[in-house]
């Protein structure tokens, strides 16, 4: 025990058969973190590849507008592939090159993590396959095409819920059929030790460039980071660098789909308990029994019943806050957003700037609050249509 | 009450798997009792799970048969219990770790000595994370089953010096389910095992034939049949007793020295 903890949280709650891999991962990852080639080749691409470091934009009409706190987007939308998910993805496929892997594969909910996987395929010359619940393939019907022209397997997954977590099953349940040449490229801040680690890493410099950026124009820290948490990766990523500023709010907002008053929704931490899933040991949304629950989101890639063990611990240890956001708030958000700044976030990231909007009025001026805008909203642009009535076709 | 090592007495062990609920626990109970008098030495019970992560599609199925059908944890144990006093064989769970971790570890292994389950496996905790659940299992008599896959050579040491119960020998790479070849060199790691430890070897996952059968009983200690008999279960329902028997009947036959 006691391998990848954060306080209680954490761990390796895995089959057998994987644990070989885990240690080999674990092992490459330390031996790779601190080696100066693989640094500078995974920079590289950062930068020249995914468009490193991502813009902080000052949102004036939507500050405005409200009259209170200061509103920034981190444009993690503006990345290459159009969102976060690429800053993992490149780093652990071209930590899987490095270790002689030759195959990824991954699981998607969105498809945001599935399209950034395809793409780091594509690039560094590995196979790639990805799954993806039906009900997602459906909802997400263009990230499917994309992630095909970019060369990957897609596999529509048809067991359980058909969403998000069952497509974690069926790609550990690909990984123990194939590991020796296979490297599973986790999407989030979740699963088994060394992964939650490892992809806060990938993830972590989304909020050191916000330091130096916000310091840079405003030459102090922000009061407030804001947002989305499925897994929490983008939220983790965020929020890290601030950890041990006791003055900045770290606020994640997760998926209240319906209502809390309702059975479907994603709010983990507002509703779930402890429990033992995906490898990790964690908050889950769960029964007395400790069956996983199905969820529900408007958002492919917030609806998963469980949350990273960072996130889990940073909620016990009062460090960050987190908050229920509905799907009609974000659908407002989503729109309001659009419409002030012209700008269409992820419905994902939609949940975050929601909750800000409501922040920045209760904050008040002299504030400051970062939004991480971790993804861009073409993808969501025909569900959405749909939300609101109108019947088009993607 | 039964213990795993009466299984292993002076002979091979064949173990039969079931899937609680399936298709509902009254038939359970009966098909329990079906294996036993068929020939089975063991019996592991699969408690259902939402998210089988390390079953094939058989099992997955059974799972939400007996989900859908109601089953719930509190009933498994009535089931159980109902049996009790008619097992001549052990009985061990095989479950994932959380619905044991959510009902309490204490509550749930004093019920497992209550109902009369002498062992649990657990195909999520690793040998890594087993200490926190270990010493409660201990205290309640309870033994708790580790897994050995074809990628464990690294740690079969480790792994064997501290097994208790038997080891289940993972037969090749993936998730549970009827296969028609293993490529594993499974005489070499069951040699490795040895060297460490005087418990028994169980090989499992795939096997479902009598010569399947008869060849793994020659270098382990015992075979597990678990999706094969599954699979008759979900074909025949509620009428599954005589397909099932002579099913059982049929692989113990084909144990090594029978």
């Amino acid at each position: 025990m006691n391998k990848g903890r954060f306080g209680e949280f954490g761990g390796q709650y895995i089959p057998e058969t994987l644990m070989d891999a885990l240690y080999e991962l674990e092992e490459a990852y330390n031996h790779y973190k601190d080696d100066p080639t693989f640094q500078t080749e995974l920079n590289g691409l950062l930068t020249d590849y995914a468009g490193r470091p991502s813009r902080l934009y000052y949102a004036k009409n939507l500050t405005e507008q409200i009259g209170g706190a200061k509103i920034y987007l981190k444009r993690e939308d503006l990345n290459h592939t159009g969102s976060h998910k690429i800053n993992n993805v490149l780093g652990q496929t071209l930590l899987a090159k490095y270790m002689g892997k030759t195959r990824i594969i991954a699981e998607t909910g969105a498809g945001q993590h599935g399209v950034a996987a395809a793409t780091a395929a594509a690039l560094l010359g590995l196979e790639c396959e990805v799954f993806m619940g039906k009900e997602d393939t459906e909802r997400q019907a263009l990230n499917v095409y994309r992630m095909r022209l970019l060369g990957a397997k897609v596999h529509p997954v048809t067991s359980g819920t058909m969403t998000l977590k069952d497509a974690v099953n069926e790609t550990m349940r690909e990984w123990t059929r194939r590991v020796s040449d296979t490297h599973y490229v986790l999407g989030s801040v979740m699963g088994p030790h060394p992964f939650p680690m490892m992809v806060r890493d990938f993830q972590k410099v989304i909020g050191e460039e916000i330091r130096v950026q916000i310091n840079r124009i405003e030459n102090c820290l922000p009061d407030a980071v804001v947002a989305c948490v499925g897994g929490g990766s983008n939220a983790i990523g965020a929020f890290y660098d601030f950890i041990s500023d006791d003055n900045v709010r770290l606020i994640g907002c997760e998926a209240a789909g319906k209502g809390l008053d309702t059975d479907q929704h994603a709010a983990t931490i507002t509703c779930g308990s402890i429990g033992v899933f995906h490898g990790m040991k964690s908050i889950f949304c769960q029964d007395e029994f400790g069956q996983i629950a199905p969820v529900h989101s408007i958002s492919a890639g917030l609806d998963y019943p469980g949350i990273g063990p960072e996130h889990a611990w940073l909620y016990q240890s009062d460090r960050a806050e987190y908050v229920p956001v509905t799907d009609d708030e974000a659908v407002d958000a989503f729109e309001h957003l659009s419409r002030m700044e012209g700008i269409i976030p992820a419905i994902e990231s939609a949940h975050a700037v929601a909750h800000t909007l409501k922040l920045a009025k209760e904050m008040g001026e002299g504030k400051i609050i970062i939004v991480c805008l971790s993804g861009r909203g073409d993808k969501d642009v025909a569900a959405i249509a749909r939300y609101k009535g109108e019947n088009i076709d993607e | 009450m039964n213990r795993i090592h009466d299984a292993f007495q002076n002979q091979k062990a064949f173990i039969a798997y079931l899937m609680a609920g399936d298709p509902n626990l009254a038939i359970s109970a009966e098909y329990i009792l079906t294996a036993q008098e068929a020939g089975a030495d063991m019996i592991e019970i699969g408690i259902p799970f939402s998210d089988p992560i390390a079953e094939g599609e058989v099992i997955q199925a059974a799972s939400a048969r007996a989900q859908a059908a109601g089953t719930r944890l509190d009933g498994v144990f009535e089931m159980v219990a109902s049996i009790k006093d008619q097992m001549r064989i052990p009985m061990v769970f095989m479950t994932y770790l959380n619905p044991v971790f959510v009902y309490g570890y204490e509550r749930f292994f004093a019920k497992c000595t209550e109902i009369g389950i002498c062992g649990v496996i657990i195909p999520d905790l690793p040998f890594e994370e087993q200490s926190e659940a270990k010493s409660i299992a201990a205290k309640h008599n309870i033994e708790i089953i580790t897994l050995v896959a074809p990628t464990s050579e690294k740690r079969i040491a480790t792994i064997a010096e501290s097994a208790e119960g038997f080891i289940y020998l993972v037969s090749s790479m993936g998730v549970t389910g009827v296969r028609s070849e293993i490529t594993t060199d499974l005489s070499a790691i069951v040699s490795a095992i040895k060297k460490h430890t005087n418990i028994p070897v169980a090989i499992g996952f795939g096997i479902s034939t009598p010569e399947q059968v008869g060849y793994y009983s020659a270098i382990a200690d015992g075979v597990i049949v678990g999706s094969a008999i599954v699979r008759i279960i979900g074909q025949h329902g509620e009428d599954a007793k005589p397909a099932m028997c002579e099913y059982i009947q049929r692989m113990k036959q084909g144990l090594a020295g029978v």
